[in-house]
């Protein structure tokens, strides 16, 4: 770590001060046992594991299934602090979805000089065959999992919008079960915001979006890449909680103009599908032919209004890491007010000054690809070797425009429980946002990701990150 | 110039098809200078599944193979008006913007042939005449016959070929046009012919972005710009991105195709 | 229902089932080698082809040894008609279908996974086997237990049923066929010791020696074992009882969905058989013969509901 910097910790600050959140909360905790409390720990891994809450890491062979480690500390938010934040993730969902329209018609943002039409002309998340499309509503991005960190009280930063097919919304939803589960009296005791309705909030949202082509009530159906999808879990969670069919690609067929999936009495056509299947693997008649994922022919449908598909294909535009940074622009021009999230400050790296000062400043800075995620091809410059910086800085200069850069950021902590009691540790907030025609509706709790080694930033689950149960309280 | 067409493809299989789907860009839409007065597109063997504008607005059908089919007719027939407009086919109308028709396909990468061609033509500061220069001077390089194999190739393949048909022209029009920065686009569609009124493929050009004029054609095979005797049907980046039929199928047949074209002034 | 769903209802408990008659089968074999070690290689044999891996079996092993045997039919991963391969395949459906399962009956196939795994991770002691055998058996009875206890009587549970019976059916039909001979009235030496512990060999593979011994007051004769295995509907491992519950979960679904399908007819004709059929025919036609034309019969069956229902396009 460089110089010391101080962290702000969620439950006592910035020193022993116990914060207004956390006050009813360690009450009920120091009246607890910590050996006990460690044993209920090791229960909810045994329910996790039992319900099958795992994912799937590609390429390792044996104990192929993880559990995400759950630590049972909530991640308490205030009603005052989650306020802001839900105006903010509102205002910013609506501006990517007018962003989206705009970039696959007119590029009005482009031609008022808002934004160099390279970013989108060079970007590859730019999808050609979404040009002309105006899906029900405009609605573009569906489901927004919006990465929050906090560097103090009142500092919160957007990281990421993460806006073509955002995951970790059934751990939010697993998390709260089981700490319902193993503390009722914390429930009792504490006014702590439901999230248990999100499945219905989400199915009556994608219903608000059915194509022209619907008759009657909206069928929805979620798509999967399969049973060895590293999210599969969480597909099968949302069709069973949302109570439609979970489809793979094989299941489907266009007949009658329609996307429709076969069942045992027939083919059944679609009107909103919530896929989990990337772009190029959607449709081999319009993007990788090889794909055995996807249903051929299903854009056609979608063009000619026969289906909605969600999120939006190319919807990948706009959580673009280099488009990101202009985003507080983006925002402004949508709406007409300015962000009120912040965003990170970060550096272009195919911009020439920019590559200049990150080079100068690797040893401090974050460098993450431009479309990269779940936290691989990242440099952390102040918890990097030597040598892992010069490495980096080779691939950085072979291709500058591949990267991004940021400051290090102060990411609050959050208590977890170890062996030896709380110890504070890094996290990050992904709170799930859902947009129809009908308005923008954000679930009041989210995924908390907590890096559980100390001092370590790097909280995805790829990487040995953690999940908490999330709580805002109730006014 | 009233010119009737008729365009007949049937795909014959020496196995049943299980599932198949074809996006037919075969429908000519009225624009300036070409008025449609009646087109129909008709199956035998699949069926039309939507009708719908593709990313360059072309009119698409999708159709799907009749479960275990081993034939299909796809006729497409029409009367379409058509009037000089010395190849200026005017402003960009669909939202695409003009930098995605700079940007290299697979098939039109200018490489080292298509750059060693771009050496030799004469430079001038005029566009017009600049692409025209360049249209002749990939005919010259190029010369056009029909002995190849219907196999699509790259700019470069075709170059590598020493001779080629027209969407090998177009290929490599694009190719040189965009390594020039000039927004260009493969157009399919047809062409009355003096001699014959039968015909065994569609033709293909290729249109340049000038500012000023807008889109402009440039039918290389034949050395000049589209006039009445030309009707648009498609466009788009490159061959398979505006071609006739394009499709996906499951099975393991093997595919026979026939093609029976006719063009004639009514 | 997605039909790929019912396909996946219908495999899981076929597997779930074949993973507690291997466990039968082994069962049997163990009791035999215990009794009369001279029998005990004819008797694994026997076992082997009942399940149907003789080929693999042997492709792999010169010789059939118990011990060899039993590993191969509990724990080789490389076999796909082993315990673990079959506990395996059943969690993959269940993955599959997961969505029209209850939770009590995704987290029974889950632990019965979980369990096997821990169990058979490690080759299989001989002192331990029986009990591990009887944890095999205990954990498809959960499974079974929360199918019945907590699912809705619609069509995923009927293709559930369906599954379940056809395998179970096929099973006892396939470990009869293979000890035909000793079924034979004609058979001379009959009573003796050997064909005693053959004949309990045979009722303790489709778990049916209390069931046997109840209603036939504990004398073993082989003409009442066929009666009992094929004929009585009392038995719910005889080959009319299963057949009784394809039949009526098939005619579910066809009130369910209101179309009747050819599985209807072929199920109804099968059906009919054991209700027509008397035990002196069968021995007429010869035994084999019809369990072999039974076995054909089923297949064809199973092949016509995955048409029927669209388990694959």
């Amino acid at each position: 770590m460089p110089d010391k910097i101080e962290f702000f910790d969620e439950m006592f600050g910035y020193g022993a001060d116990l914060r207004t959140p956390y006050v009813d909360y360690n009450d009920w905790f120091s009246s607890e046992d910590v050996a006990n409390l460690k044993s209920k720990s090791k229960q909810a891994e045994t329910l996790f594991r039992l319900t099958g809450i795992t994912f799937n890491v590609y390429g390792a062979e044996e104990a192929a299934e993880r559990l995400i480690p759950f630590d049972l500390v909530p991640r308490i938010i205030t009603a005052k602090e989650w306020g802001k934040l839900a105006r903010g993730i509102d205002q910013r969902v609506r501006a990517i979805n007018a962003f989206l329209h705009d970039i696959y018609h007119r590029q009005e943002i482009v031609k008022a000089g808002r934004l160099p039409a390279e970013m989108i002309a060079n970007n590859e998340a730019f999808l050609p065959q979404m040009i002309g499309v105006s899906p029900p509503g405009n609605i573009y991005t569906h489901i927004v999992g919006t990465d929050l960190v906090r560097a103090g009280p009142d500092e919160f930063y957007v990281l990421e919008d993460n806006a073509r097919t955002p995951s970790g919304v059934s751990y939010m939803l697993e998390n709260r079960e089981t700490m319902l589960h193993m503390f009722p009296e914390l429930f009792s005791k504490i006014n702590v915001r439901g999230v248990g309705h999100y499945p219905r909030a989400l199915r009556r949202s994608l219903s608000a979006c059915a194509p022209p082509a619907c008759n009657g009530k909206p069928c929805v159906a979620v798509l999967t890449p399969g049973i060895h999808n590293s999210a599969y879990y969480e597909h099968s969670f949302l069709a069973d909680q949302m109570g439609v069919e979970l489809v793979e690609g094989h299941d489907l067929r266009i007949i009658d103009g329609r996307v429709a999936m076969r069942t045992t009495e027939g083919y059944k056509p679609i009107d909103v599908l919530y896929r989990r299947v990337d772009d190029d693997f959607l449709d081999p008649l319009n993007f990788n032919p090889d794909s055995m994922l996807g249903v051929p022919g299903i854009m056609d449908v979608y063009r000619a209004g026969g289906i909605t598909i969600a999120n939006a294909p190319g919807t990948g535009i706009s959580d673009d890491k280099a488009i990101y940074s202009y985003m507080p622009d983006i925002v402004e021009f949508y709406t007409g007010e300015k962000a009120i999230l912040k965003n990170v400050p970060t550096w272009r790296c195919s911009e020439k000054d920019a590559l200049g000062h990150v080079c100068d400043n690797l040893e401090e800075l974050v460098v993450k690809e431009v479309h990269g995620s779940g936290g691989y091809g990242m440099l952390v410059g102040p918890a990097a070797s030597k040598k892992e910086v010069e490495e980096f800085r080779a691939k950085l200069l072979a291709r500058p425009d591949n990267y991004i850069a940021q400051p290090t950021l102060a990411l609050s902590t959050v208590p977890i429980l170890t062996e030896a009691g709380l110890a504070p540790r890094h996290v990050d907030l992904r709170p799930f946002a859902l947009a129809s025609p009908k308005g923008v509706d954000l679930i009041p709790g989210g995924l908390t990701r907590v890096a559980l080694t100390e001092g370590s930033l790097v909280v995805n689950s790829s990487q040995g990150g953690g999940t908490k149960d999330t709580w805002v309280l109730e006014d | 110039m009233r010119l009737k067409i008729s365009h007949t493809t049937t795909y014959s299989y020496d196995a049943p098809v299980a599932y198949a789907l074809q996006q037919l860009r075969l429908r000519p839409k009225s624009r300036p200078g070409q008025t449609v007065l009646r087109w129909d597109i008709d199956v035998e063997g699949g069926t039309k599944q939507a009708l719908f504008e593709d990313e360059h607005a072309n009119s698409v059908d999708l159709v799907s193979f009749l479960p275990q089919t081993t034939q299909v007719t796809i006729h497409s027939h029409g009367e379409v008006d058509v009037e000089d407009q010395k190849g200026i086919v005017g402003p960009q109308k669909s939202c695409v913007p003009l930098w995605l028709y700079q940007r290299p396909t697979p098939q039109t990468v200018a490489g080292e042939k298509v750059k060693k061609l771009l050496g030799t033509l004469e430079k001038t500061d005029d566009r017009l005449a600049q692409l025209h220069a360049l249209s002749a001077h990939i005919l010259a390089s190029l010369p056009y016959s029909t002995e190849q194999t219907n196999v699509t190739l790259s700019a470069e393949d075709a170059l590598g070929s020493g001779h080629g048909v027209c969407q090998d022209h177009a290929h490599v029009f694009l190719a040189a046009a965009r390594s020039m920065d000039i927004p260009a686009r493969y157009v399919s569609g047809y062409l009355m012919l003096q001699d014959s009124v039968d015909q065994t493929a569609s033709h293909a050009w290729a249109e340049a972005h000038i500012d000023g004029l807008g889109w402009v054609g440039f039918d290389i095979s034949n050395g000049i710009s589209p006039d009445a005797r030309y009707v648009r049907v498609a466009t788009g980046l490159d061959y398979y991105s505006a071609a006739p039929i394009r499709g996906m199928r499951q099975g393991s047949g093997t595919e026979d195709l026939e093609v029976q074209i006719q063009v004639q002034q009514q | 229902m997605l039909g790929k769903t019912a396909g996946g209802l219908f495999w899981m408990l076929r597997y779930m089932e074949r993973t507690e008659n291997t466990a039968r089968m082994i069962d049997a074999g163990l009791r035999i080698s215990l009794t009369r070690s001279s029998a005990a290689e004819s008797e694994w044999k026997s076992i082997l082809t009942a399940t149907g891996l003789l080929a693999d079996y042997s492709a792999r092993y010169d010789e059939v040894i118990g011990a060899q045997v039993i590993d191969f039919l509990l724990r080789d991963k490389s076999n796909g008609g082993s315990v673990i391969s079959a506990v395996e395949t059943a969690r993959m459906n269940a993955k599959l279908v997961r969505t029209a399962l209850t939770r009590e009956v995704f987290e029974a196939v889950n632990e019965c996974w979980i369990t096997l795994n821990e169990l058979l991770a490690n080759p299989v002691r001989e002192q331990a086997l029986p009990e591990v055998l009887q944890t095999i058996r205990q954990r498809a009875a959960f499974v079974r237990g929360a199918l019945q206890g907590s699912m809705i009587r619609n069509d995923i549970y009927d293709f559930a049923r369906i599954g379940t019976f056809f395998e179970r059916a096929d099973n006892v039909a396939r470990i009869m066929d293979v000890k035909y001979y000793i079924l034979l009235p004609t058979i001379m030496h009959v009573g003796s010791a050997q064909d005693n512990v053959q004949w309990e060999a045979i009722l303790r593979a489709t778990s049916s020696v209390r069931a046997y011994q109840t209603l036939n007051e504990g004398e073993y004769n082989p003409r009442q074992i066929v009666e009992h295995l094929v004929l009585d509907k009392r038995l719910p491992r005889s080959l009319a009882f299963c057949y009784k519950k394809i039949a009526d979960n098939l005619a579910y679904l066809e009130s369910d969905y209101g179309v009747r399908h050819p599985c209807h007819d072929m199920v109804e004709e099968i059906n009919n058989r054991f209700a027509t059929t008397s035990l002196d025919e069968i021995f007429d036609t010869g035994l084999h013969e019809f369990l072999t034309a039974f076995v054909n019969d089923s297949q064809a069956l199973g092949a016509q509901i995955e048409r029927d229902y669209r388990f694959t396009e």
